[in-house]
């Protein structure tokens, strides 16, 4: 699967070990989320194997999006080596997410 | 569902625009807020509109409106909050929904992208421009809302309503908002208050907010004379294109992006039955 689905209980577990990782915060009940879901796919997709591409329902998990400090969705969070080096709030094109991961790889 | 045009904005530039892409055949969705919040509602008279004089603005809205309704134009009471092209289509989020189409046209009148203080630093950081969107992040919580329409103090009631203490500034001049990693007070017109979010609703985004790598010229939006823009398949028209900022230049703008967006929108639908 492309595009991981976190959950709170494994996240440390899951993305400790990866150099790097995009994380998209959202809920159902958000347009814009609607919108960006297909770009995450394709990023998903376009980098497997390179990233690890995953998706947060903050519904779901608050506990995660408390931790992230996400009080808009969508976000996407980017960590490198465990640690975030970069945010973007809101449903963008694809290029910037990709400009970012190709950034840290 | 899918439109083949949509128009942002139900003045006389997005009404004509609408009124011009069923003229040639193409549906059309135009997202706006209440026609009563238009600026021009508020007009005691109109009187260099082409045939149509000593009309209050009022009367002219609904008028045009009446016409647009009848073209067949379809309607739909709400605020653009983001728009993304992906896959030859344009997805547009109107409040914590969503429509898509192959065009666009902007039409939503002159929106400044002046910032308040401390705006951009905390967008996503407890500053929102979509309660209804982001609201159920802030439960139990306490949040401003920094209103300027009739719309907004609905926004402030659905907030309520899902359990946020909910301050409302009404029509502020100036605003800052403070904080450290996340918002923590925002004062305006000399007022200051406690806050864990600020919902900043104003009754348009502005264009380069919404259309990030949009070209502007002179603080409006910069279209050719197909009321193109540089983002393809994005068509503006009417004050966010530049003066002189009358109705008559607003229903022409809207001809031109109307008759673009349609041709737009049937190349794009010939050439999806091709491939």
């Amino acid at each position: 699967m492309a595009v991981k689905h976190f959950k709170t209980a494994d996240f440390v577990q899951t993305v400790g070990n990866e150099p790097l990782v995009m994380v998209d915060f959202w809920a159902d009940w958000c347009g814009p989320c609607k919108m960006l879901s297909p770009v995450i796919e394709e990023i998903g997709a376009q980098y497997q194997g390179r990233a690890l591409v995953g998706k947060v329902n903050v519904d779901e998990e608050p506990e995660l999006a408390r931790q992230f400090g996400v009080m808009q969705i969508p976000t996407v969070v980017f960590l490198k080596d465990g640690k975030e080096v970069a945010r973007k709030v809101g449903a963008m094109p694809a290029g910037v997410f990709t400009g970012v991961l190709d950034q840290y790889l | 569902m899918s439109y083949d045009v949509l128009v942002i904005g139900g003045g006389p530039a997005g009404l004509s625009a609408a009124v011009n892409v069923r003229a040639r055949g193409r549906s059309v969705l135009v997202v706006s807020n209440p026609l009563e919040e238009n600026p021009l509602w508020k007009s005691e008279r109109v009187d260099n509109y082409l045939g149509l004089p000593e009309l209050s603005g009022r009367e002219l809205l609904e008028t045009m409106r009446r016409h647009a309704e009848k073209a067949g134009a379809a309607f739909r009471d709400g605020r653009v909050v983001s728009a993304l092209p992906s896959g030859g289509q344009w997805y547009v989020g109107i409040g914590s929904d969503m429509e898509h189409a192959s065009a666009l046209i902007l039409a939503a009148g002159v929106a400044r992208g002046k910032k308040f203080p401390g705006e951009a630093e905390f967008l996503g950081r407890g500053v929102s421009y979509c309660a209804t969107c982001d609201g159920m992040l802030y439960r139990g919580r306490s949040v401003a809302v920094v209103g300027y329409t009739p719309t907004a103090e609905r926004e402030a009631e659905f907030l309520r309503s899902i359990g946020c203490t909910v301050t409302y500034f009404r029509q502020p001049k100036r605003c800052e908002i403070r904080g450290g990693q996340q918002v923590e007070e925002i004062t305006c017109d000399g007022v200051t208050q406690a806050v864990d979010g600020v919902f900043l609703l104003r009754p348009a985004m502005a264009p380069t907010d919404l259309f990030p790598g949009l070209e502007m010229e002179g603080g409006y939006v910069k279209t050719d004379r197909r009321m193109a823009t540089n983002l393809p398949g994005l068509f503006a028209a009417g004050d966010c294109t530049g003066g002189p900022l009358q109705v008559s230049k607003a229903a022409g703008d809207g001809l031109v992006a109307g008759q673009s967006a349609a041709a737009w929108a049937s190349e794009a639908a010939r050439k999806g039955r091709t491939t």
